[in-house]
């Protein structure tokens, strides 16, 4: 008895009829193939607007997405002009915020320098407010690296591993609620410098929902998924890489997507106490210099960084769930 | 000692421990299958067939009994025992390619590469889905994305093909025309399947055995009956022989009159 027989036996009451029909469709049509084609090559004026109209099309789609926003920014404005104008007013005014804060507005990148060994920073102290932003992103970078990869292989471990879920889950949902600020204590006695410190508080802050997300995704995955993988004996490599991996992307970037977010929080937070550089040292001296307007243009700031953050986590979190 | 069949289960029952002590899904079940054999596994919800089927691939592993495959033990899964699940389980960042070819990477691991993808192509066009490699599973139907994990499944060249209700969760045209393609595909690889359905029709259309099990807890095999209709069959034309009526009418006679659904009796 033969396990395979390699001709294709057509079934002849399924495939033949559907092919007839198929082709019974296209061969009567009245104009071949090549006029229809040339008609549409000529026909060149009418497909101009055809071209245009996506972009008009877009156009307004664009402003029918973004004008909501904008009105809503220039009312609010508008409020806060009326409210804090007068003069003496505690909080100052978006106008006198851009009368005063003038240059730091208008010169961000200054002490900033775009060389051959990469960005370059002016060390005397005399820098624009990117400057600052950059050093706090150096720093979340590390930090938030750090909490990624560690966070992410203990999320694995819990969501796989049972006994190391009993052992570990109520360990970690007492320690994420600890927040930022009061680790810095512990911190600084540990590492005795700043800068180590700091990327530490952002590492224990950013590390909790890379943790349990990623455990909740691998929690999450199909059984059916593993029944596969059993069924064709898939070594524990490729189980990884083809499977697990990729059915807890979603579940990642998730976590990722918030524990960046905690990063920002955090860094401004450790750099108001241990000062030096970065955009939180900058808030707490501009206040101590009572430029409250200089403070006012870092939060902004801050607010733009923190929401691209988060989009680019999320973008790339999507780009990667589709390419997994 | 009489001679034991290709696919052999002997003396199997399984239990589950729960709350209220062990749960006895299934109770010294018997059953030869030889080589080659379409056998249709029938009963109502929850008498186990389920797990009848995961004791075979190796998926659960039974309380009491073993499974003989070709002589060997069976205690753990392998390719060699594929499986359609219900619901396809193909793995959706993968295209339909790459969900054969994981598994005929697993099987075929001394061929080259161009061989491993005529072989990948050869089993979809077994199942008419060769024009849809290139695409995800989100992308095709629910009989598309069964007909592929049939292929996932015969790709692998398994000793025995498992389907664990194939076609459970697609109407009932999309249905036929999957019987069909299974027809189709045994009559070429005449492999040795092992099937559950809830299809009366689905039974006797495509088995040449179909065993009926008597409701759980504690299910058995009520009966065993030989599906006598030539092949090649065409279900309109199966339809109006006798023997296709009489086997059809002793697995409704089994089903609901001596075996009737345990729901029924609590209403």
């Amino acid at each position: 008895m033969s396990n395979i027989v390699p001709s294709p036996l057509d079934p002849p009451h399924a495939a033949t009829p559907v092919a007839g029909r198929t082709e019974a469709e296209v061969i009567p049509h009245p104009r071949p193939p090549s006029a229809a084609r040339l008609s549409e090559m000529t026909a060149s004026p009418p497909s101009r607007p055809h071209r245009l109209l996506p972009l008009v099309e877009r156009a307004q789609w664009i402003a029918a997405a973004v004008l909501p926003t904008l009105v809503t920014l220039i009312v609010l404005l508008g409020i806060w002009q009326v409210v804090c104008g007068a003069e003496g007013s505690a909080l100052p005014s978006p106008l006198r915020i851009w009368t005063e804060s003038h240059e730091l507005i208008m010169h961000p990148f200054k002490g900033v320098s775009l060389g051959l060994g990469g960005l370059h920073i002016d060390e005397t102290g005399d820098v624009g407010i990117a400057a600052h932003i950059i050093a706090s992103l150096k720093r979340v970078a590390m930090g938030f690296g750090l909490a990624s990869v560690v966070g992410i292989a203990l999320g694995i471990l819990i969501g796989q591993s049972v006994i190391a879920y009993r052992a570990l889950d109520p360990l970690f949902q007492v320690l994420r609620t600890i927040p930022p600020l009061a680790w810095l204590p512990i911190s600084l006695a540990i590492f005795q410098q700043a800068g180590p410190s700091t990327v530490f508080l952002i590492f224990i802050t950013a590390i909790w929902p890379v943790i349990l997300n990623t455990a909740a995704g691998v929690q999450a995955m199909p059984p059916t998924y593993r029944n596969v993988a059993r069924v064709l004996a898939l070594d524990p490599a490729t189980y990884f890489f083809r499977i697990m991996l990729p059915a807890t992307v979603p579940y990642m970037f998730t976590g990722l997507r918030i524990s960046v977010g905690m990063s920002w929080l955090a860094i401004v937070a450790a750099e108001m106490v241990q000062g030096g550089t970065g955009i939180g040292f900058f808030i707490w001296d501009s206040y101590n210099s009572s430029l409250l307007t200089d403070t006012i243009v870092a939060l902004v700031w801050i607010g733009m960084v923190g929401f691209t953050l988060d989009r680019l986590v999320g973008w790339i979190g999507r780009r990667v769930a589709r390419q997994a | 000692m009489k001679k034991r069949s290709y696919l052999a289960l002997e003396g199997i029952s399984v239990s589950f421990p729960t709350k209220r002590g062990a749960f006895v899904a299934v109770q010294d079940i018997d059953l030869s299958i030889e080589k080659g054999e379409f056998v249709a596994l029938i009963g109502h919800s929850g008498c186990g067939k389920s797990t009848l089927l995961n004791v075979i691939a190796g998926l659960v592993k039974p309380s009491r009994g073993v499974v003989f495959l070709d002589g060997d033990v069976v205690d753990q899964p392998g390719p060699d025992r594929a499986v359609i699940f219900q619901d396809h389980s193909l793995l959706p960042w993968m295209t339909v390619e790459e969900n054969v070819r994981l598994a005929v990477d697993k099987t075929m691991p001394g061929k080259t590469k161009a061989e491993r993808r005529d072989w990948i192509l050869h089993n979809l066009e077994l199942v008419q889905m060769a024009h849809a490699a290139g695409k995800r599973p989100g992308e095709l139907s629910g009989g598309m994305k069964q007909r592929v994990g049939i292929a996932r499944a015969i790709a692998m060249n398994p000793r025995v093909l498992l389907m664990d209700e194939p076609f459970g969760a697609l109407d009932a045209l999309t249905r036929a025309s999957l019987q069909d393609a299974v027809m189709n595909i045994q009559a070429q690889l005449n492999n040795t399947v092992v099937m559950i359905t809830h299809d009366v029709d689905e039974a006797v259309l495509l088995a040449d055995r179909v065993v009926m099990m008597t409701n759980g807890p504690a299910a058995g095999i009520g009966e065993d009956l030989a599906i006598d209709l030539p092949r090649p069959r065409e279900r309109i034309a199966a339809s109006e022989l006798p023997a296709y009526n009489h086997a059809r009418h002793a697995v409704l006679e089994f089903l609901h009159q001596r075996y009737s659904n345990p729901l029924d009796h609590a209403a």
